[in-house]
């Protein structure tokens, strides 16, 4: 036998993140092009590789980049969250957004903004405080020897409802501009994101990643359960462990920036899985994958819609009809 | 049989959050030897074989391995000599089998050291010794349950370790495929390997043990050749059960034959 063993599964798990990357590409150049002063695409290239073309470089390079890579890096960080916590949970549902980190970051931030008023910066802060705090608290209910799976989403999901409630009074409490302004950042939102904002987003997340590729191999063994991942050498609490703290820090990071992006970390990983037809969920296609969204979700929400939204509302939409559409197409092949 | 023994549990105790299975127990596992734990239900035998395997940690006393108590040692480093096949394990959406199989390597690797000729030959070796390679690019979960089972003893085999443990690995398998997965183990064990399985069939207990260890209650009750260890007293003794010891027309080993009453006349 002369043909390498892994041959398939390699292949598919190596063009698949290729294609994606060159999609984000793509589109990132188009992104940048679109809008009340059009750009051209060479124009466009042109001034990332350093070109100046007058008051386009202006419009790109301090206007739209920062969206732009703001849609990339925090819709891979998502993606990525999601495909660690899907990963543990062994559940679709383990997502960061369903078990509560986002809307407790959410009410972190409001709990900011009804004390001091809104401030850019201390909401930031606000919603990393919150979104870890849950983080933890789900993750100490939920433990019991051990964390297990689904127990993580009864707890999460239960935490969810609950702060829920209290996301709503604090709205309550506040003036209408204020909650009006709290609504739209609660919604998810990038377009007010500015390099002061978005450099140290990118640095801790760039870390994180960093620190997921170190304990990628033992996330894979982790799939095949407790047993079997400790049998073949993994400290599997301790990897598990630094597993649900880096998933968190890629969440709370984004979500303290641009707020809590629904439905991104649920359906990029989904959708990356059955592009590759890999086993598990595959990291590096969950993050491009939840950067494509992020990114084509966006021009969908300033320039398809009529009056701009949030981006946060179109992922909901387009993550949902998507996901809702390989469901579907999946059940009908199964039956 | 020789007295040497790389892996042993040495006065253990072991218990569940607040269950107690074992209490002050020794087992030592004869080097080269195969190795069958036997018992009724409950008896602790899996439990044993947790223990022995770094899954589960002595509450008193210790597992040691090559004189070294087993927790202290690295778990990468005790999975290159110890393999274990556990009772049940979950496969990946969509895994194919050779990317399964070759997930057994995790503890051969590291973070620079990634896939080697090495690794490829033990994946591809594992495979051809299970009768697995022609499945290689066959989805898991589309396998029959003895396919499947072939496919977890190769993901084992392809850790290549020295001791090699089998928690329950007839369970679920038709008695076709029971016997060809202990001749497969039989013959990991006249190549060299050290062997500890869990079987719940005394025939094939008798039959491919070259020492038997009969648990009862959480204890170790009896050891030894299985042709003078499992005798109907035993038998009786332990399971509860009363039955007939005669040879095994095939292979001369002890054969227990119920004497029960409430079958057809």
């Amino acid at each position: 036998m002369s043909v390498p063993l892994l041959s398939r599964a390699r292949r598919a798990s190596s063009t698949v993140p290729v294609v994606l990357a060159v999609a984000c590409l793509l589109l990132a150049v188009v992104a940048l092009g679109l809008g009340t002063f059009p750009v051209s695409p060479w124009s466009v290239v042109t001034i990332l590789l350093g070109g100046d073309e007058g008051f386009a470089t202006t419009v790109v390079r301090d206007f739209r980049l920062p969206r732009v890579l703001a849609a990339l890096v925090f819709g891979g960080a998502l993606g990525a969250a999601g495909a660690v916590f899907q990963s543990l949970t062994r559940n679709p549902l383990g997502s960061p957004d369903v078990i509560g980190f986002s809307t407790g970051a959410y009410t972190g931030a409001l709990v900011v903004i009804t004390v001091t008023g809104q401030a850019f910066a201390s909401t930031a802060i606000g919603a990393l405080a919150g979104g870890l705090v849950t983080a933890l608290v789900v993750y100490v209910l939920a433990w019991r020897g051990g964390v297990q799976g689904f127990r993580l989403i009864v707890v999460g999901v239960a935490v969810t409802a609950l702060l829920s409630a209290v996301n709503s009074y604090l709205l309550l409490r506040v003036d209408t501009q204020t909650a009006v302004g709290a609504a739209i950042w609660g919604a998810g939102s990038i377009s007010l994101v500015q390099w002061d904002a978005l450099l140290p987003a990118v640095v801790a997340l760039g870390v994180a990643g960093v620190a997921l590729g170190a304990l990628h191999r033992g996330l894979r063994q982790l799939e095949l359960g407790d047993d079997a991942a400790r049998a073949h050498g993994v400290a599997t609490e301790p990897v598990r462990l630094a597993l649900l703290v880096v998933g968190v820090a890629l969440t709370a990071v984004t979500t303290a920036v641009a707020g809590p992006v629904a439905f991104v970390a649920l359906a990029a990983p989904q959708v990356a899985a059955r592009l590759t037809r890999s086993a598990g969920l595959p990291l590096v296609a969950s993050a491009l994958t939840g950067a494509l969204l992020l990114l084509g979700a966006d021009q969908v929400a300033q320039h398809v819609v009529p009056k701009e939204v949030p981006v946060g509302t179109v992922t909901v939409v387009v993550g949902g009809v998507y996901l809702l559409w390989l469901l579907v197409r999946g059940a009908r092949r199964a039956s | 049989m020789s007295a040497e023994s790389r892996l042993s549990a040495e006065a253990v105790t072991l218990a569940y959050e607040h269950r107690t299975v074992s209490r002050d127990v020794t087992l030592r596992i004869p080097d080269r030897g195969f190795t069958v734990v036997v018992g009724p239900n409950a008896c602790g035998k899996s439990t044993m074989l947790r223990a022995l395997a770094r899954l589960l940690r002595p509450q008193a006393g210790e597992v040691l391995l090559d004189g070294k108590a087993l927790h202290t040692v690295r778990p990468r480093d005790a999975a290159r000599q110890i393999g274990l096949l556990p009772q049940s394990s979950t496969t990946p959406d969509g895994i194919v089998v050779a990317d399964l199989v070759a997930r057994g390597r995790y503890a051969h690797q590291g973070l620079l050291r990634r896939w080697s000729s090495e690794d490829e030959d033990a994946v591809r070796e594992a495979m051809e010794t299970t009768g697995t390679a022609e499945l290689a690019e066959r989805r898991v979960d589309e396998l029959s349950g003895g396919q499947r089972q072939r496919v977890q003893m190769a993901t084992v085999l392809a850790q290549r370790t020295p001791l090699l443990l089998l928690d329950e690995p007839t369970t679920y398998l038709d008695i076709a495929h029971q016997i060809e997965l202990l001749d497969l183990v039989a013959r990991l064990h006249r190549q060299g390997t050290t062997v500890v399985a869990v079987l719940h069939d005394l025939q094939h207990a008798a039959r491919y043990a070259d020492h038997l260890v009969v648990m009862s209650d959480g204890d170790v009750v009896a050891t030894g050749d299985p042709s003078l260890v499992l005798t109907a007293e035993l038998v009786e003794r332990v399971f509860g059960l009363p039955c007939l010891v005669i040879e095994d027309p095939v292979s001369g080993t002890p054969l227990v034959v119920p004497r029960s009453e409430g079958f057809r006349a």
